[in-house]
């Protein structure tokens, strides 16, 4: 047969897209359901890493032992429905579609805020954890898509994220909780150190943190 | 003959004297962006073999219908698919590892290795000399990630894997970390050295 002639060529690159588009839809249908409980997972061992509970095993189980409720907020910062919040994608919070995870730990009420943002490659995320007073940090977790590894990746470190532990959220009224250029920490209850040669990724948390823990603003200031 | 010599040759051969960054100059690209640490450098290196030995299999068993004005973009198409179907399934069952790999997926794709060896080797081999041309070339890709990345990041961050390896009494005593070895140009530079030392043992290499 000729190789090389037009029909073949046509017929031979439809085929191969039919078969290949065929291939692609139902790898993913099939393994839809898995990779979504996966993602659900995850994300239940992210909020326990900003509980400070590393290395779980376990997520499902850990996560209902601590969670008590996923509530969502409004603007106002009152709740409206007790549960539901952690469906809320990243993508969907916005100023009356709050979620806010109510967690016990040892017998202390702490409250896990979702944030989202944009480092230097990619979306960056995180859970920021308070204390019951809504101001003393008690744990955070950072995690990014595609920052550079060994400069901007490495906010998803332990040793990172141990720098916001017992540092103040709220100052007068507003966010002050933030990340300034390394070594130059001049309010040291606000401010952490960022990463060195991670310049544009420590300032996207740095945004992160004050444009997603604005959003509460009033439940953080409810005392 | 499963192993005879002219196999062998094409399995050994890409870890010295053809190897595919040094010699053939592909992959340079990934090369710059993984390697700051050891730990990427492997995983990069470990999926680029497996993806290779696969592709490399599919299309010499399609080689004698691919028509040829069209053959690049069938490459492609094997290449893509081959790499979101294997990260489809990762996603489902090795979550973790799927997720150390999000950033390399579409390296891997345009890792110009991929092409290069479907174009210059399985699309005049049977399989099994395929396949071995691709672990081969992986593997000699990877051993280039890791010793680069093995400088980088010891001079770097002074850690290798992340553990600390030069004491903190170098650091006491005034010894600083080398940030210009964390930046892509570094390891553009340490290729050279690598590729300088490599064309010095191996002299006809030399133009």
């Amino acid at each position: 047969m000729n190789t090389n002639s037009n029909s073949y060529t046509i017929i031979y690159a439809s085929i191969m897209v039919v078969v290949v588009a065929f291939l692609l839809a139902f790898v993913s249908s099939s393994l839809k359901e898995k990779q979504d409980k996966n993602v659900e997972l995850d994300k239940m061992k992210q909020i326990l890493n900003a509980l400070n509970i590393r290395d779980v095993q376990n997520p499902e189980a850990e996560y209902q032992k601590y969670v008590k409720a996923d509530q969502i907020l409004n603007a106002q910062g009152a709740v409206v429905s007790e549960n539901g919040g952690f469906k809320i994608a990243s993508k969907d919070i916005k100023a009356d579609n709050l979620p806010l995870y109510v967690c016990d730990v040892d017998g202390a009420r702490k409250y896990v805020f979702p944030v989202y943002g944009a480092g230097l490659w990619g979306p960056i995320w995180g859970y920021v954890c308070l204390n019951e007073d809504k101001n003393t940090v008690y744990g955070v977790y950072f995690s990014h898509e595609s920052e550079t590894p060994g400069l901007g990746a490495e906010i998803d470190s332990e040793k990172f994220q141990r720098q916001f532990s017992n540092k103040h959220v709220v100052n007068d009224g507003e966010v002050e909780l933030g990340v300034v250029k390394n070594g130059k920490v001049e309010n040291p209850e606000f401010q952490v150190d960022g990463i060195s040669g991670g310049t544009i990724t420590s300032k996207g948390v740095d945004a992160m943190l004050k444009n997603c823990l604005s959003e509460y603003n009033a439940f953080l200031n409810q005392k | 003959m499963l192993f005879s010599k002219k196999n062998k040759e094409v399995f050994v051969n890409p870890l010295g004297i053809s190897n595919p960054i040094m010699v053939q100059v592909l992959g340079i690209c990934s090369a710059l962006a993984v390697t700051s640490q050891m730990k990427p450098a492997i995983v990069m290196g470990l999926s680029v073999t497996v993806i290779l030995a696969i592709s490399n299999v599919v299309m010499s068993l399609l080689r004698k219908t691919v028509p040829n004005r069209i053959r690049i973009i069938v490459q492609l198409v094997v290449v893509a698919a081959l790499v979101t179907i294997v990260s489809n399934i990762l996603k489902a069952y090795l979550y973790d590892v799927s997720v150390a790999l999000s950033v390399y997926v579409g390296l891997i794709i345009t890792n110009c290795i991929l092409m290069g060896r479907i174009e210059a080797f399985s699309l005049q081999n049977g399989p099994w000399e395929s396949f071995l041309d691709g672990v081969g070339n992986g593997l000699g890709y990877a051993i280039i990630l890791v010793i680069v990345a093995f400088f980088r990041e010891l001079l770097g961050s002074g850690c290798l894997f992340g553990f600390q390896i030069i004491p903190q009494s170098f650091y006491d005593a005034g010894y600083v970390n080398n940030g210009l070895m964390l930046m892509p140009p570094m390891a553009l530079i340490l290729l050279a050295c690598i590729i300088w030392v490599h064309r010095s043992y191996n002299k006809d290499l030399q133009e």
